[in-house]
């Protein structure tokens, strides 16, 4: 770890403003991953600067609109276990609480979870090459141990994957990002915040060096009522995905109104696909629909030496969640 | 005399777990000494070549920064690499830290910065930048199987023995086979991960004496090997280690950190602290990955006509590590025609290590696999081809084994199982919609016990310590040596103390192998009887001599005194003989020594039955264990809670045998890629389900005295086989490689 | 001030680099004010074990991935070594040395009962674990536990011994 100026800030607009003078500072939050990236030398800022006093982030209330407004502060824990949370975005509070451990859950803050960096073994050991470590200096994953890398949206560049259970959840219920920056404040659709790799792999998603994320707000519709998320890993618990799905749907009857899939643990962010999502609309909850969807999906999904089994997998994982979220299906996993 | 057994046999909570819940058991990084250093060790990012430069100067110049040691600078140590050699060292040269630019395996350790501060050293070691000379690595396995070769024998393969002489013609045998089953087997590397990583502070004293506490199973290895390798009297050399944090094996052997630290306290003539990393933790011993294959053949009754059953391991290039893998199956099952074979590839990794079961975990899992697969073609109940094949002989040696009592495990859990209730037939149980399976295995291990001293020593407040330089990594020895000590000497298990981890204690063999209950539990006999004896002569010299002539065994010892059998009047209290002497104690060192001319007629082993369901959901290849049932006979229980809980152990680490843990290595760096606790996949509280544990009786009066047998290994054996039987009857497919992912089972 | 601990280490590096200049904080671990003077790149758990002696919250991984270094931070349960001491003035801390007052906290109790630890490392992080859980009042069943104890690993693999020593120390306090 390398040595840091330490500065805590009262307001949004002092963290930026330091921000914006320095390219190598960096906010810190709940620190679960950040400091693990310093001690890991992947990180290396000169300047630390602490937002947890700013007051109000770490507020989940609601909007005059009826949205929800989880606060970049607000702990990963305190929003899955939010009785408005709970109630109405369940899908949210059940991908949070299948990540990471109780205690992360605690510390992690909102805005620092989409701010996550890869698990890629490669990008994580500085001895060996890494594009999104060090730009220019190869992939190491392609070729190498690829086993729980992406088969969606990668480069020749970049096969790792995001880690988050949350953010597929927030991709599928089409949350809003608001950032404040020093130009001032702007909002960002959820599926328009973090990036493919391209030959960009270093850039995780759209956040400027100057801004921070202050909040994430919710849609009115939380889906509370046809819903699943499944996660699918090495050991039951406390391990990150290698497949996890989110699905939400409006039904009436048997007829799907409408249907949000998003996808984690497959490729470089949490993968929407409209056209899918389209095919479901208007027809019955059913294995042969599911199926199709999830052929879409994965129409063009390209795995490397070690990871072909997710794409089956991920299939598999798509019908099985879809069934689950419209209560078709029994046998929970 | 008395040896009435008050304690042994009991289920008392452990004499030491009010230290290890309230935060005050101390473990090797956690003593505080005044003015300490911190060091931070450097490894090789490359797995073959040599150091061309290190560049330090930045890291050098930050004030608090002491010094930085490498291969260029170091202290001048032993010249002979014998004087390397530790107590488990494995034929060939020991690898010695910093002792050349040369690089033999990746993450070997190469420099050491000695700073004023844990931050500090770790931030001085990430300035530090190396210029390697690289040279082509061979760290593969499977690509260098042409390679294999026999082992080297030393000194350390006396407790390892060899394959055996092949049997009959097993080629013809197995063409001749009704009942055929065969398998190749991989087995990945794994490491033993213990929670508490490796550490060694040591407290430089005046006229270079040293104080270390050390992260280790044996005090007296990491004494012997500073002794050597620094040059230093053995006396000046104190190795401290009151408590250790799981080891596994993997303090069997002293750890580079010991080396780096006491080098640099001496040359510093400071006290210095280094502890590894986790990522360190992956860069030395391991359990060797492992390609085996069988060939069993049966006839049509059951009866085992061949045994076919070789291995090849890896090791490195510097030591020939082995262990025992082959053999049991000879030893479980006899047959006319048997041909065991093992061998080892040298790569460019560093040298396996002795890991929990070593080899009887990685020989298991094929054997009882493979028997499963006959008895499943055969149409014979598991248990029952086991029956049919049971022998109270040891094939190998032709001796009988001193107890088996096999026959009963199987009995017991398959009782409490509900074995009866299985439908033989694959795939036939379903619960959930998953499929449920339904497999057993056989465990075997050894039941040494090797020499070993022990000192009790009376109070003047009429209290007995008893201590031993063993250690307890874990295992219960704290608690089982006080219930020893206190049955028989009569007392209150309250006025016995055991004391163990500190060569100022008398002498005793490293703790691993399942040897140390019966190792150290007869010397803590040998030295309470010979206590006993001086508490004798002592009492007769008080006058009225109470004792004149009454025979010995009519003299009891009785809590805190020492009587007449029958006459509750004529007694003396211990305190009054220990006050008699006119010293503050009485004390006797004996010798606790393996009966050998007793033991060298028998095969002596424990044994389990070890019973297990699995759920599986086949869409996504999620295997569950959601029961596992262990028989165990291991001769007389000390204690069973604390035996039940190496046993529960033991089934943990089955599981995560099985179906989680490998180590996995990028040949194109040689390196290892998951060398941490989120990737590198121990199983969680959320993995594990019902563990049952019997402990049937077993009688044997030819292991020892006490009827020892050692537990620590015996409960890991059988489980892996065990849970890829039932995976089979669950699925109707046989997996052969461990660990065993999901993808390897989705249909 | 405690200046026991944090003696010349901790204060010279702003001549080195010109990057980091220690701070004075004040948390109140185990009831006790303590003032430390520390540079901000020490961890919660490195100024427990390293500047203030109380070795009880362990050091598994320090990469969050083991929870032994578990500790209540204001009552809830995190991990310390992805924490920065700094972070974390005017803080109140229990560790597993102070869970227990005059006698040994229900839990302490219970882990002995049950043999719910064999090497007793992962101990400490196990039982501040349990007491955040039992707080958080979100497990119920005896499934949810491990679920919610997942976050510590034991190696000894003592895991249904620790679960049958929660449950009875749940299932008294229900």
């Amino acid at each position: 770890m390398n040595p840091f100026v330490y500065t805590t800030v009262e307001k949004v607009d002092e963290a930026t403003s330091l921000l914006s003078k320095n390219l190598n500072a960096k906010i810190i939050a709940g620190g679960t991953n950040l400091i693990d990236l310093m001690k890991e030398n992947i990180s290396k800022p000169d300047e630390i600067i602490d937002v947890n006093r700013i007051p109000g982030l770490d507020q989940i209330k609601e909007l005059e609109n009826g949205c929800i407004r989880l606060g970049a502060l607000a702990r990963n824990a305190d929003t899955a276990y939010h009785p408005i949370i709970a109630k109405r975005y369940p899908l949210l509070s059940r991908a949070i609480l299948a990540g990471a451990s109780a205690q992360l859950r605690n510390m992690a803050s909102n805005g620092g979870n989409l701010l996550q960096r890869t698990r890629c073994y490669y990008f994580y050991d500085t001895a060996t090459p890494c594009n999104k470590r060090v730009p220019g200096s190869g992939c190491s994953a392609i070729g190498g141990y690829n086993r729980i890398h992406a088969i969606l949206g990668a480069s020749e560049d970049c096969i790792a994957v995001f880690p988050s259970d949350m953010c597929v959840a927030l991709a599928a219920l089409d949350a809003t990002i608001n950032i404040s920056g020093s130009a001032g404040e702007r909002s960002v659709a959820f599926a328009d915040f973090h990036r493919l790799p391209g030959d960009t792999p270093h850039l995780d998603n759209n956040l400027q060096q100057d801004e921070m994320i202050t909040s994430i707000d919710l849609p009115v519709n939380g889906f509370e009522n046809n819903y699943a998320y499944l996660k699918l890993r090495d050991r039951t618990s406390y391990a990150f995905a290698l497949v996890s799905v989110a699905s939400a749907f409006e039904i009436e009857g048997s007829i799907i109104k409408e249907a949000r899939l998003a996808l984690g643990g497959l490729a470089h962010k949490p993968w929407r696909n409209k056209d899918a999502e389209d095919i479901l609309t208007n027809k019955e909850a059913s294995v042969e629909n599911f199926s199709a969807a999830a052929d879409l999906i994965l129409k063009d999904a390209k795995a490397y030496d070690r990871n072909a089994f997710k794409i089956e997998l991920a299939r598999r994982a798509i019908v099985r969640n879809c069934l689950n979220a419209a209560n078709l299906h029994s046998n929970p996993i | 005399m008395s040896t009435e057994n008050k304690y042994f046999g009991q289920p008392l909570s452990r004499v030491d777990g009010p230290a290890k819940v309230n935060g005050q058991a101390k473990y090797a990084a956690e003593f505080y000494v005044p003015d300490l250093l911190y060091g931070y060790i450097i490894n090789s990012t490359i797995a073959k070549g040599s150091i061309k430069k290190i560049h330090a100067e930045k890291a050098l110049a930050l004030t608090g920064v002491l010094k930085m040691f490498t291969h260029e600078n170091r202290n001048r140590t032993a010249w002979l690499d014998l004087k390397y050699t530790d107590m488990d060292a494995p034929p060939g040269v020991p690898f010695k830290p910093l002792h050349s630019a040369q690089i033999k395996y990746n993450g070997q350790p190469i420099a050491l910065v000695v700073a004023e501060n844990f931050e500090l050293a770790r931030y001085a070691a990430s300035l530090i930048h190396i210029d390697y000379e690289v040279e082509p690595h061979n760290t593969n396995l499977e690509s260098n199987l042409g390679e294999a070769r026999k082992p080297k024998k030393g000194l350390a393969s006396l407790l390892k023995s060899g394959p055996p002489k092949s049997k009959g013609d097993v080629a013809k045998a197995y063409e001749k086979s009704e009942i055929k089953a065969s398998g190749k087997f991989v087995h990945g590397m794994e490491h033993h991960n213990p929670m508490e990583m490796f550490a060694s502070t040591v407290v430089y004293e005046p006229e270079g004496k040293l104080t270390i506490y050390d992260k280790t199973q044996g005090v007296v290895n990491s004494q012997l090997y500073v002794a050597n390798v620094f040059g230093k009297a053995f006396k000046k050399v104190r190795v401290i280690s009151p408590y250790v944090g799981g080891a596994f094996g993997s303090g069997l052997r002293p750890q580079y950190q010991l080396f780096l630290s006491v080098m640099a306290a001496l040359d510093l003539k400071r006290s210095v602290k280094v502890s590894m990393n986790r990522h360190q933790m992956f860069s030395f011993g391991y359990r060797p990955r492992t390609i085996q294959n069988t060939r069993f053949g049966s006839n049509i009754e059951g009866k085992l006509q061949v045994l076919h059953h070789e291995a090849i391991a890896e090791t490195s290039r510097f030591e020939d590590y082995t262990e025992i893998v082959v053999n049991w199956t000879n030893m479980m099952y006899p047959s006319e025609n048997v041909n065991l074979d093992y061998k080892l590839v040298p790569l460019d990794v560093s040298t396996p290590l002795d890991m929990r079961a070593p080899g009887g975990v990685t020989g298991l899992h094929p054997i009882e696999c493979t028997i499963d697969d006959l008895a499943y073609q055969s149409k014979i109940d598991p248990v029952q081809f086991r029956l049919i094949n049971y022998s109270d002989v040891d094939s190998i040696s032709g001796k009988p084994y001193s107890s088996k009592e096999l026959k009963e495990c199987f009995k017991q859990g398959g009782e409490r199982f509900g074995w009866d209730k299985r439908d033989p037939e694959p795939r036939s149980m379903k619960r959930n919609g998953k499929l449920v399976g339904w497999g057993m295995a056989v465990g075997i291990w050894e039941a040494l016990q090797l020499p070993a001293r022990a000192e009790a020593t009376l109070g003047a407040d009429g209290k007995l310590i008893v201590s031993c330089a063993t250690a307890d990594i874990g295992t219960g020895t704290y608690t089982i040596m006080t219930q020893i000590a206190a049955d028989c000497m009569g007392m209150d298990i309250g006025n016995v103390e055991f004391c163990l981890g500190d060569t100022n204690m008398p002498l005793a063999p490293v703790q691993g192998g399942s040897f140390t209950s019966a190792t150290v539990g007869m010397a803590v006999h040998a030295a309470c009887t010979g206590l006993q004896k001086k508490i004798i002569e002592q009492a007769k010299k008080i006058e009225p001599d109470i004792f004149k002539r009454i025979n010995l065994d009519d003299i009891e010892f009785s809590s805190d005194s020492l009587r007449i059998k029958g006459h509750s009047g004529n007694f003396i209290s211990l305190k009054d003989i220990v006050a008699s002497t006119g010293k503050s104690d009485l004390k006797s060192r004996n010798t606790g020594l393996p009966d050998v001319l007793k033991q060298r007629k028998y095969a002596r082993t424990t044994h389990s039955a070890v019973f297990a369901e699995v759920e599986v959901d086949e869409d996504f290849g999620i295997v569950k264990v959601t029961r596992i049932v262990s028989a165990i006979a291991a001769g007389k229980i000390i204690n069973p809670k604390t035996a039940k809980s190496q046993i529960l152990g033991g089934m943990v680490w089955g599981i995560g045998k099985a179906l989680r843990e490998e180590s996995i290595m990028d040949h194109r760096f040689g390196r290892i890629m998951n060398a941490n606790l989120a990737e590198y996949h121990i199983p969680v509280h959320a993995d594990i389900n019902d563990l049952e544990v019997i402990f049937v009786d077993e009688e044997d009066h030819i292991v020892n005295d006490l009827q020892i047998k050692g537990i620590g290994e015996i409960g890991i054996v059988g489980v892996a086989p065990a849970i890829a039987n039932a995976l089979f009857h669950a699925t109707g497919k046989r997996i052969y490689d461990l660990p065993i992912t999901l993808e390897k089972v989705m249909s | 001030m405690d200046d026991l601990f944090q003696s010349k280490k901790d204060q010279d590096l702003r001549e080195t680099t010109g990057l980091s200049i220690s701070h004075t904080i004040t948390l109140t671990i185990n009831g006790e004010a303590k003032e430390l003077k520390l540079l901000p790149w020490v961890t919660l758990l490195d100024a427990l074990r390293e500047r203030l002696d109380l070795t009880g919250t362990k050091k598994g991984c320090d990469h969050g991935q083991c929870g032994a270094c578990t500790l209540l931070l204001n009552g809830t349960r995190i991990n310390s070594c992805l924490t920065l001491a700094v972070m974390h003035n005017g803080s109140d801390i229990t560790t597993i040395e102070g869970l227990a007052a005059d006698q040994l906290h229900p839990l302490q109790n219970s882990f002995v009962k049950h043999d719910a630890f064999q090497c007793g490392y992962c101990t400490p992080g196990q039982i501040c674990s349990a007491v955040g859980m039992l707080q958080e009042g979100h497990a119920h069943t005896r499934e949810d536990v491990k679920e919610l104890m997942s976050g510590n690993l034991c190696r000894c693999g003592a895991y249904t011994n620790i679960v049958d020593a929660i449950m009875e120390v749940k299932e008294n306090e229900a």
